[in-house]
């Protein structure tokens, strides 16, 4: 395996070289689109996201329930896989929508959803709120993007315990527990203002007393069943998530300032669309995050003349990124390059180097002046 | 300090928004639902991006990069990411012309 020449570490070497050539703030690419037409997709409006969350939890409540009526018998197997799969999957997509404040028009219903998906995921509101914005304002370039899943060359033992959320659970409740103690490590103090943190360790305390609540009545009735409901659906659910999550970036450029090298649009069916809440569609995404989710199909009509054409399934993103990965475990400069059509503006190699994958490097060893910089 | 035209009346819809830039500095020039004028810096103060991008909902600008929150009419931070306020300027309509006042 070739030794990558990444330094992913938050504040790390290439961290500082991003800074200093000016990867770090950016102005990124966009497809232009006229004012009038723009606003419109940005409207906001509750109505479908109501729909939405009434359909998602009167089916958690109704999967929940059939599996506990059924247990411990394995017939509540079936229940407990739809379950887990919208507690740990479902969720994931609803904290990211409400976390951008675009799922309802009306504040506090996203704030509302935001928190009981936060609490599904484990993942503490104000921490992962700060971290996705960071996520947006530097897409995947090393050292500043504190949700990079796959660092190069990727972990396959830990890409495939992915989807069994194994790290989800430990990586978030060890969070949970130093926030609870009223620790904060310095990486995500780089993202997390000051003002903000004394929240993040407020919530971690009431997750900590209902998980304790939980665990006093499991003990109660000498059964794991209340972490069926809470907690461990983390591990049974989570893998559409995962599945769905490494299409998002996986196996494309790193430190480029344009969504169409290092995010990727699949076309997904219909029930996976509504667990992922349409984030297939994800240059449209990162792109404009102001639209909607339930806009973003439209957008995508509108703008796909400018960026690679969208994979037509799953498998066809799969049939992308697994040769990627196992390509870059002998080139960690690797990348796929997708094509762009003839009507689209072409890549600006100004703002990006050389995008040739692996002549040389296309991440920051690539650039002109990083050298230099350092 | 004399006050300066930034745009028409008509050139910013209802709840909309634009860009004024003047004197190496940049401003955002809001129209309420109410037909009234607002103005602020340009600038998200939570990173450099340009308001004029965002979207304008009754009294609140949105950042369109991280959705941050802004009443825009005292500059208040509503939202995070957004946590500092953002800076305000008076305005006036005088024969169809918004003007600002800079300090």
């Amino acid at each position: 395996m070739a030794r990558t020449n990444r330094d992913y570490a938050l504040l790390g070497r290439d961290a500082r070289l991003a800074e200093k050539i000016g990867l770090v703030s950016a102005a990124w690419y966009h497809t232009e689109i006229p004012r009038k037409v723009m606003k419109d997709l940005m409207q906001r409006g509750d109505n479908p996201a109501i729909r939405d969350t009434i359909i998602l939890f009167a089916t958690m409540i109704g999967s929940a329930a059939a599996g506990i009526w059924l247990w411990p018998s394995w017939w509540s197997a079936p229940f407990w896989a739809i379950y887990g799969v919208l507690y740990a999957s479902a969720m994931d997509s609803r904290w990211h929508e409400c976390g951008h404040g675009t799922a309802f028009r009306t504040r506090w219903l996203n704030d509302a959803v935001y928190q009981i998906a936060c609490f599904c995921m484990l993942r503490n509101p104000v921490v992962w709120r700060w971290s996705h914005a960071r996520h947006h304002t530097d897409t995947i370039i090393v050292g500043h993007d504190p949700e990079i899943i796959a660092m190069r060359p990727a972990v396959v033992a830990r890409l495939i315990l992915n989807f069994f959320g194994l790290f989800e659970l430990w990586g978030n409740g060890k969070a949970m527990v130093q926030l609870i103690f009223g620790y904060m490590p310095a990486t995500t103090r780089s993202f997390v203002p000051a003002s903000e943190q004394p929240k993040a360790f407020r919530i971690a305390r009431i997750w900590g007393l209902i998980y304790l609540g939980t665990a006093a009545l499991a003990l109660w009735l000498g059964s794991i069943l209340p972490f069926m409901v809470i907690g461990l659906p983390i591990l049974f659910g989570s893998w559409h998530m995962v599945m769905t999550g490494y299409m998002q970036h996986l196996g494309l450029a790193e430190n480029v300032l344009d969504h169409r090298l290092n995010s990727r649009t699949v076309y997904i069916n219909p029930i996976s669309r509504f667990i992922y809440w349409n984030m297939n569609y994800h240059v449209e995404h990162h792109m404009f995050p102001m639209v909607p989710y339930h806009a973003l199909p439209r957008l995508h009509a509108l703008i796909k003349h400018d960026l690679p054409p969208a994979h037509p399934s799953i498998l066809s993103a799969y049939a992308e990124i697994i040769p990627a990965l196992a390509r870059q475990f002998r080139n960690p400069d690797w990348f796929v390059k997708r094509q762009l059509p003839p009507t689209a503006k072409p890549y600006r190699p100004e703002f990006h180097g050389d995008l040739e994958p692996g002549q040389p490097t296309p991440g920051i060893g690539g650039y002109p002046f990083s050298h230099a910089a350092e | 300090m004399p006050w300066i035209t930034a745009c028409s009346t008509d050139d910013i819809e209802t709840e909309d928004l634009m860009r004024f830039d003047h004197a190496g500095r940049t401003f955002a020039i809001y129209r309420s639902p109410d037909d009234e004028f607002f103005c602020t810096d340009g600038h998200c103060t939570h990173e450099r991006v340009h308001l004029a991008d965002g979207l304008v909902m009754d009294y609140v600008v949105e950042c369109p990069k991280h959705n941050g929150q802004f009443d825009y009419r005292t500059g208040e931070a509503v939202r995070a990411p957004v946590c500092v306020n953002l800076a305000t300027f008076e305005t006036r309509v005088e024969d169809g012309q918004v003007q600002i006042l800079i300090p």
